[in-house]
């Protein structure tokens, strides 16, 4: 009998006073207890609903099934059929709008908590069944994987299996992408970072780092030294900003580098060699992903009012709800339908060496209300006249998204991009180049983390179609 | 991955010279363009401007001030020690083709990316007039080097210990009074000296090009804190620069975000090594 509970199990966590202050996971995960009882509630639907909903197709109800047996080494089986990060997917997916949202439970309650399943097997088999995996005999072809986030390590790890000698080149000292520089450690453990690539070495994935693609080595000269095709999985690119005036005062980051100070250059530890300034105001402006973790990474950062300012309203915020809920909790102050149109700067009259002229003494905004849906169907902010305010921070986070990176492109002729800077692929992720494959972020803008690796993933059984 | 250091020398008590052994840089590396550096694991990522290179020894060469706690540790490392990383080359090189006659300007030990420029224009038969300017007799480096790229060489000191007493740009408006009919000024060194620079050049309306060294982390169009606003528009010296044109560049901006980190710096460098005091170019 199906467990009828119209309500998921909830998902422990470290209760919100005491996560605000350190790095550490925020989401525990399920005891097997809790995970069976959560299995339980799947009806095992014959036209799997949720199957359709997960960009990778992870084969949803059969893993769950092995859950309700017990058998979790026979569950992440089936998940790492379609998955190459299970243990990252299951944290940072968001299910809510992919497999969840299709599950039947759903309609009348909430849906199966699969995210949390996937997260729960994922975790039992990295403590009970280190990877025993080894080589896979080498079927001669040489692949080079240009950016080891999640869509390179997706299309190095299927290649490496089928027996393609795979060389990812990643720009930064160490593998991982945004995994490792964009999101923090309290949402995804850089230990399970480390160990999806240690996995992939083991499977005889050579890994340089330090190396630039588009600088160190071009395109070409990857295929001047052997390779036989290139996957390109560069990730987003250079953040965007406003346009306001003061974007350039001290205390005005961009997301990418408040994140990358913390998270890959650990500037939240008393002992980092890397700087980050210690705001106790902080305005995080976007409503993605990406703005949640600047934000909690402001409030762990010892900041005493963190507010997220977004012009649309609740209903529109991109980002994945468990990141939002846990944001509120966490005493983080949402300003929805606001919109800044200056940072405010300290300068002192009398004393031009004054150490606080140029720094962030507030945020200028204007109330906005919804209009009209625009051409992708989201509607559109409008501006209040007449509704100025200002809030009172000494820090700006820009988090409103990406253009991507130029370096590549600009050195790789023929290599077509459309008007956003993004490259042009087909449905199999082949570029305008032949054999030069491309997928994630580089070729979609800021997307998620399962997107660019179902990208990966595609990518990598065209290449294997193409070369045998 | 770690990277050699085969040869170290110290050009001043504050200024040393690497070569380190990065065969993939060496071979790419252009004047103008930069690498950046870890030290050790748990470093901070620093830019450095490539000082030169050898492509048969694979080798690339940085001269570096010990001005922070990380310029402090890699000045510890000797001749035969290593480095956990070095990434490159980044950054556009400058553009020198075509040009007749090219004032360059140094400053301190931007006077150790200036020379590379130098040597590249004398290579390639353009006549290279070098003003290079120092605190004072003990800080001068590269003079010799740079009196066999250049046709003409003036050195400055601040104080007249060594050549002409006052700044680099008095013989550059000299030079642009007298009609030295420049292609072009090539600006580097303390964004001060720079902007000076430029406003000696103004009036004159010679194409002024600076080289931009802000705070950067990735180098690699990610992250960026290298920003700077040039004719108004918000550009990255990582994959826009380094080299900008000296008209268009707010340097008011760039020195203000420039010192965002010196309180930190001050600690660290001084919790790091009491031996020093930071000395400004």
């Amino acid at each position: 009998m199906p467990n009828m509970d119209p309500k998921k199990n909830p998902m422990p966590t470290q209760s919100p006073g005491v996560r605000a202050h350190n790095f550490e996971e925020v989401a525990l995960g399920y005891s097997p207890d809790t995970a069976l009882q959560e299995a339980a509630r799947c009806l095992n639907c014959k036209n799997m609903p949720c199957v359709a909903g997960c960009p990778v197709n992870v084969q949803i109800p059969q893993f769950i099934q092995k859950v309700k047996e017990g058998d979790f080494e026979g569950a992440y089986q089936i998940i790492s059929e379609s998955s190459s990060l299970p243990a990252v997917c299951g944290r940072v997916c968001p299910q809510e709008n992919q497999c969840e949202r299709k599950c039947v439970r759903g309609i009348k309650g909430e849906p199966v908590g699969i995210g949390r399943l996937e997260r729960f097997v994922a975790d039992w088999h990295n403590d009970h069944n280190p990877d025993s995996v080894s080589p896979v005999e080498s079927n001669g072809h040489r692949v080079a994987v240009v950016g080891s986030g999640p869509s390179g390590l997706a299309c190095a790890g299927d290649l490496a299996k089928k027996g393609y000698e795979v060389t990812v080149f990643e720009a930064l000292h160490v593998p991982g992408g945004v995994l490792v520089y964009g999101i923090p450690e309290f949402r995804l453990p850089k230990q399970i970072v480390r160990k999806e690539v240690e996995t992939l070495k083991k499977l005889g994935v050579k890994i340089e780092t330090n190396v630039v693609i588009g600088k160190t080595l071009t395109v070409d000269e990857l295929f001047e030294m052997g390779y036989e095709a290139v996957f390109i999985g560069s990730g987003a690119g250079l953040p965007r900003f406003m346009g306001i005036p003061g974007e350039s005062l001290k205390g005005v980051y961009s997301a990418n580098e408040y994140l990358t100070r913390s998270n890959l250059m650990k500037a939240y530890r008393s002992d980092s060699a890397t700087p980050i300034q210690s705001a106790k105001r902080v305005a995080v402006v976007g409503g993605g992903n990406v703005a949640m973790d600047a934000a909690r990474t402001a409030l762990r950062l010892g900041a005493e009012k963190v507010y997220i300012v977004y012009r649309r309203s609740m209903d529109e915020l991109p980002a994945r709800k468990e990141e939002v809920e846990h944001a509120m909790e966490e005493g983080i102050e949402f300003r929805l339908l606001c919109n800044p149109n200056e940072v405010l700067g300290y300068f002192n009259p009398d004393d031009k060496r004054d150490p606080k002229n140029g720094t962030v003494i507030g945020l200028r905004c204007v109330r906005m209300e919804l209009g009209e849906e625009d051409s992708t169907g989201r509607r559109s902010a409008v501006e209040i006249p007449d509704s100025q305010f200002d809030l009172d921070v000494d820090c700006v986070i820009m988090s409103i998204g990406t253009s991507p990176n130029p370096l590549i492109k600009s050195t790789t002729d023929g290599l077509k991009v459309n008007q956003k800077g993004g490259i042009v692929v087909d449905e199999r992720g082949l570029t305008s180049r032949p054999n030069v494959y491309a997928g994630g972020d580089a070729v979609t803008g800021a997307a998620t983390v399962i997107l660019a690796m179902g990208a990966g993933k595609t990518a990598a059984k065209a290449i294997d179609e193409a070369l045998t | 991955m770690s990277y050699r250091i085969v040869n170290k020398k110290p050009l001043n008590s504050f200024v040393t010279m690497m070569d380190i052994e990065a065969p993939l840089v060496a071979k790419k590396a252009q004047p103008g363009q930069f690498i950046i550096l870890r030290v050790d694991d748990d470093g901070e990522r620093i830019p450095l401007t490539v000082a030169g290179y050898d492509r048969e020894a694979g080798t690339v060469r940085i001269i570096f001030q010990i001005v922070g706690a990380t310029t402090a540790a890699l000045n510890r490392k000797n001749s035969g020690d290593f480095i956990s990383d070095f990434v490159g080359p980044l950054g556009n090189a400058t553009d020198l083709e075509g040009r007749k006659k090219v004032c360059i300007v140094g400053g301190g030990v931007g006077c150790a990316i200036a020379l590379p420029v130098a040597q590249k224009l004398h290579e390639m038969g353009c006549e290279v007039h070098s003003i290079i300017g120092f605190r004072n007799r003990e800080l001068v480096i590269l003079e010799k080097e740079f009196s066999e790229a250049s046709a003409k060489l003036t050195l400055m000191t601040d104080d007249g210990s060594a050549g002409r007493k006052g700044l680099v740009t008095e013989p550059l408006k000299e030079a642009l009074e007298s009609r030295e009919n420049y292609d072009e000024v090539i600006a580097i060194g303390p964004l001060v000296m720079m902007k000076f620079v430029v406003a000696t050049t103004r009036p004159f309306g010679v194409k002024t090009t600076v080289s931009m060294n802000p705070i950067m982390i990735d180098g690699t169009g990610m992250c960026g804190g290298c920003r700077l606003t040039v004719g108004g528009k918000t550009k990255f010296a990582c994959v826009d620069g380094p080299d900008f044109d000296g008209f268009e560049v707010d340097f008011e901006e760039a020195m203000n975000r420039s010192n965002i980190y010196s309180d930190f710096e001050r600690h660290a460098y001084e919790k790091d090594c009491n031996l020093f005091r930071k000395e400004v170019e």
